[in-house]
């Protein structure tokens, strides 16, 4: 968590090795059946962050992106016989076309009618899938699995697997965006729009690339759910839930920083699935009461509490800030 | 090097409300001019069209520089920031939330400024010293002389070559006024920038200025060669001093 390079590249590096490795020693399915739900909400949650965090634009439209990535893998497979990576482009790339049409379209609203106006994209996009009977309409379809590739036991072995390729890269997305001009441009249209234009900022160009990138990463994490549940239907697919799970993990884990978001989507995700286990009526109540726990008490979230810490630690700990602040500058 | 801002019968203003009405000035290479009037003249009006702020519905905005002739009323706001033009708003709009540093960052965002970003910043430092001192706090609880200040200093982080500025002196205690327009002076001498300053304050403005334009609606009404020209015209006393 450290802004050290080396070690994040070697967790970047170390987790789909274990990915790959893990599944194959032999544990319980039930695990990577589990962090597969949670390693998807990484990727949800840090994806939605790129414009919700970064750029202060609250999308509640994260089911509407998940679903058609989903979908456009169904559609790859049933169409086209695609393979498993070929759905995952196929799909991150409607992704991003749909965040570049639905920020054209609603970029010129802020705060809360932006994100009104993101709920309704979810809601277009699922009618659509509700009338087309090659997917399935209104009632799903079975999605007929092919022979796992890549010698692996399961498909839920396999896709966990993915997913920690998938999380891999669009953390070392969220991360890049932050360090770099884009993300300082994003950060100052947050801030203030109109002074981030007069700074030479371009505020529209950068809204649609965080719009295009954060579509194209959450397309990306619904590609493998078809295979992953092995049935497929609107309702579910294109829920409300997931759109407010991304939310609330990112306000819980904290927006300013890329790590931030994973850590809430960890603890979020794993709490739930526990509390789940023991009872499903009660994970929506523990996800809600961690958020308003968390607004309340930590409104900047973990990222906030850990800065806060670091702070508490001694003086010393302010020195190294102002060095480091130089060595940016 | 060549910065040069020609404006031609220009007609702008907000929907139904015309404000400008065939307005022609220009500012040549190095110079500083001033642009006077009282309020509702059309200062602000001109500054926004020239930032792409505002269409104007007839007239041409031409710039030239570094060679290139550029058609202004036809860019957006940082378009015109990326040719080297660098703008201090009207009430200064800052990033109130981040930091003085990161407010300094900010203003090179300009490409060609990001190579030059910790020269400027140590120029700036230099400049404005309460601004190191001040680096990590939240710009927006500076006094307001302070927020001109780094207002002004971001501005000069893009490596600009034309410098706009639109009154610098609202909302400053007088004190305030007269060392940000002496700053500019600084600034302009250092850099060898092109300024156009639009100012009610016309006896601070007239410290540092060149030249400039009287506007009355929406018009050059007078324009002067020289400051003592400016001092000694008789519109001036007019509109200032109800002569």
């Amino acid at each position: 968590m450290r802004n050290n390079s080396t070690s994040f590249w070697a967790f970047a590096l170390a987790l789909p090795i274990l990915g790959f490795v893990l599944p194959k020693v032999g544990l319980n399915e039930y695990y990577f059946y589990v962090a597969y739900v949670v390693l998807q909400y990484v990727v949800l949650a840090t994806a939605w962050n790129i414009l919700g965090g970064y750029a202060g634009y609250v999308n509640f439209g994260t089911g509407a992106f998940f679903g058609l990535g989903a979908y456009t893998a169904l559609v790859a497979m049933k169409a086209f016989g695609a393979p498993l990576f070929v759905q995952i482009a196929a799909a991150a790339i409607v992704g991003a076309l749909l965040g570049i049409g639905a920020g054209l379209l609603t970029l010129r609203l802020k705060g809360i009618f932006f994100s009104i106006a993101t709920i309704a994209a979810a809601i277009v996009i699922e009618t659509f899938i509700l009338n087309w009977r090659f997917v399935g309409g209104a009632s799903g379809m079975q999605v007929i699995r092919p022979e796992v590739p890549l010698g692996f036991e399961t498909y839920t072995r396999l896709l966990f697997f993915v997913m920690t390729i998938l999380t891999v890269l669009a953390i070392i997305v969220a991360r890049y965006i932050e360090k770099s001009w884009v993300g300082r441009g994003l950060h100052a249209l947050r801030d203030a729009e109109s002074a981030a234009e007069c700074s030479g900022v371009p505020t529209l160009r950068l809204k649609l690339l965080a719009c295009a990138i954060s579509g194209a990463l959450m397309a990306a994490a619904g590609a493998p759910f078809p295979l992953y549940t092995s049935f497929i239907e609107p309702h579910s697919t294109f829920s409300l839930n997931y759109s407010v799970m991304a939310l609330s993990m990112a306000v819980v884990g904290g927006m300013s920083r890329w790590w931030g978001p994973v850590l809430g989507a960890i603890l979020i995700a794993s709490t739930q699935q526990l509390a789940a286990s023991a009872s499903p009526e009660l994970h929506l109540l523990v996800v809600g009461l961690l958020m308003v726990l968390f607004v309340i008490v930590a409104p900047d979230g973990l990222v906030g509490l850990v800065q806060w810490a670091r702070k508490m630690v001694g003086p010393g700990r302010k020195e190294v800030e102002l060095a480091r602040g130089s060595e940016r500058a | 090097m060549e910065a040069k801002i020609t404006v031609r019968d220009l007609y702008a203003g907000y929907g139904a409300v015309q404000v400008l009405h065939g307005l022609s000035m220009e500012v040549r290479s190095g110079e500083t001019v001033a642009l006077l009037g009282t309020n509702g003249n059309g200062k602000s009006t001109l500054m926004k069209c020239l930032i792409g702020d505002v269409r104007p519905t007839h007239g041409s905005i031409t710039l030239e520089i570094d060679g290139r002739v550029v058609d202004l009323t036809k860019l957006r706001t940082h378009e015109a920031v990326e040719l080297g033009i660098s703008i201090v708003p009207e009430g200064r709009r800052l990033f109130p939330q981040l930091s003085v540093e990161e407010n300094l960052l900010l203003g090179a965002y300009r490409k060609a400024a990001r190579r030059n970003i910790s020269k400027n910043l140590d120029f700036c430092y230099g400049a404005f010293p309460f601004l190191k001192e001040r680096r990590r706090q939240l710009s927006g609880s500076m006094s307001g002389g302070q927020q001109q200040m780094l207002a002004l200093a971001r501005a000069i982080m893009s490596s600009p070559k034309i410098l706009l500025v639109d009154e610098p002196s609202v909302g400053l205690a007088p004190i305030m006024v007269s060392q940000a327009i002496s700053k500019i002076r600084e600034l302009k001498d250092e850099f060898g920038l092109t300024v156009l300053m639009a100012e009610q304050n016309f006896q601070e403005a007239l410290r540092i200025a060149d030249r400039g334009y009287v506007l009355v609606h929406g018009k050059v009404a007078f324009s002067a060669d020289s400051a003592v020209e400016l001092q000694d015209s008789a519109l001036i006393s007019q509109l200032y001093l109800g002569g």
